[in-house]
């Protein structure tokens, strides 16, 4: 195994601060474009993706271990695998009330809001299941990669 | 030699996705490094996406978000919302292409850390040996 | 070797551009893609469903089992470089 580098990164103050700030304010824009994908361009993978960026960058301006002191393994792996979960839940839930896999309009017999309206709400659910699953898979990459595995050390 | 200029001109976006098409495959097949072949063929993609998108693109349409009234009352010109197809074709086709994208680099790793070159004849050479 | 690639690439960007000789103009909106089943998304896609972003329409509704196999597609991406990659500290 070659040498682990001596230096740490991102020992620079200004990027430091301003990622600190930064942070909070892109993982809100993250949940307004999941929220808001029914009106605007947005969507599941897209505010996943920004979600995800948030920690990555945490993760380059410090190191792996700061982001995951916000986001642990155990939360990242519990997640990522929750996220297609929702997804095929929602479907058989669709089936379990009498619909086809994945007819949201069957979801009516649960709480009574009207079939369409429960097309909408559907596409929402199976968006967060989106979200969630690209998040917390595109901080897996990062970790796994820029570590080689140890999940420690990072770039 | 007039016809030939008309048909470029109505036709120039697939010229740029054909040369891009051209970079990315040269470098999936010419070069001798991993790493680029890799990026080869995330420009390959690049350009068939684009590709994609060009075929919903209608000529004056607007995006496709519409007015929730408008649809409601059934009033919108299919004529004037692009195609949202391609779109959402493509925005699934752009997720996997990162997936993809992650794997190779996996896959790169441990064959650097099995081998010491991304080379891909001293690699050869390696495993023949 | 270097020009045969290079050979290689060229005949098929020309066979590619020959192919385009079949394909509408750019922006035609009578195009072949955007002449049977778009027009129908369009039209319909807020009466059935009350999304205007018809994207995520398309994406959710309509075409959810495409989407559904999709997020398998990055889930699995993910399992694949932890089981390549991933190490325990013990070792």
């Amino acid at each position: 195994m070659r040498e682990i580098k001596e230096y740490t990164a991102g020992e620079d103050l200004i990027i430091k601060t301003s990622v600190r700030l930064l942070v909070p304010f892109i993982q809100l824009f993250g949940l307004y474009v999941i929220v808001h994908g029914h009106y605007s361009p947005g969507g599941g993978f897209q505010g996943g993706v920004l979600l995800g960026a948030s920690f990555i960058l945490l993760a380059l301006a410090y190191n792996i271990k700061t982001s995951q002191e916000y986001l642990s393994i155990g939360v990242n792996a519990l997640f990522s695998n929750l996220g297609p979960a929702i997804f095929i839940g929602v479907g058989v839930l669709c089936t379990v009330f009498g619909g086809l896999f994945l007819d949201y309009s069957a979801l009516d017999l649960l709480i009574p809001l009207g079939p369409v309206e429960w097309r909408s709400f559907g596409i929402f659910l199976i968006e967060v299941g989106v979200g969630l699953a690209v998040m917390n898979i595109m901080v897996l990459l990062y970790w796994n990669l820029s570590s080689g595995g140890n999940m420690d050390e990072g770039l | 030699m007039e016809i030939f200029i008309d048909e470029v001109v109505a036709k120039y976006n697939y010229w740029i996705y054909v040369v891009l098409m051209m970079i990315g495959f040269y470098a999936m097949i010419g070069k001798r490094n991993l790493v680029k072949k890799l990026l080869g063929m995330n420009i390959f993609q690049t350009s068939i996406i684009l590709f994609f998108v060009s075929t919903g693109v209608k000529k004056g349409g607007s995006i496709p978000i519409v007015d929730k009234y408008a649809g409601l009352a059934g009033t919108i010109d299919a004529s004037t919302i692009d195609n949202p197809l391609p779109h959402v074709l493509m925005l699934t086709a752009i997720v996997v292409g990162v997936s993809v994208t992650g794997v190779a680099l996996a896959v790169l790793q441990r064959i650097y850390k099995e081998y010491g070159t991304l080379e891909e004849d001293e690699i050869l050479e390696k495993t023949q040996r | 070797m270097k020009a045969l690639a290079l050979l290689a690439t060229l005949m098929t960007g020309a066979l590619l551009l020959y192919g385009t000789r079949d394909f509408p103009a750019w922006g035609d909106p009578q195009s072949p893609a955007s002449s049977y089943l778009s027009p129908v998304y369009i039209e319909q896609a807020v009466q059935q469903t009350h999304v205007p972003n018809l994207v995520t329409a398309v994406l959710g509704d309509y075409r959810g089992y495409d989407t559904m196999f999709e997020t398998v597609v990055i889930y699995c991406a993910g399992m694949a470089v932890v089981s390549v990659l991933r190490r325990n500290r013990e070792e």
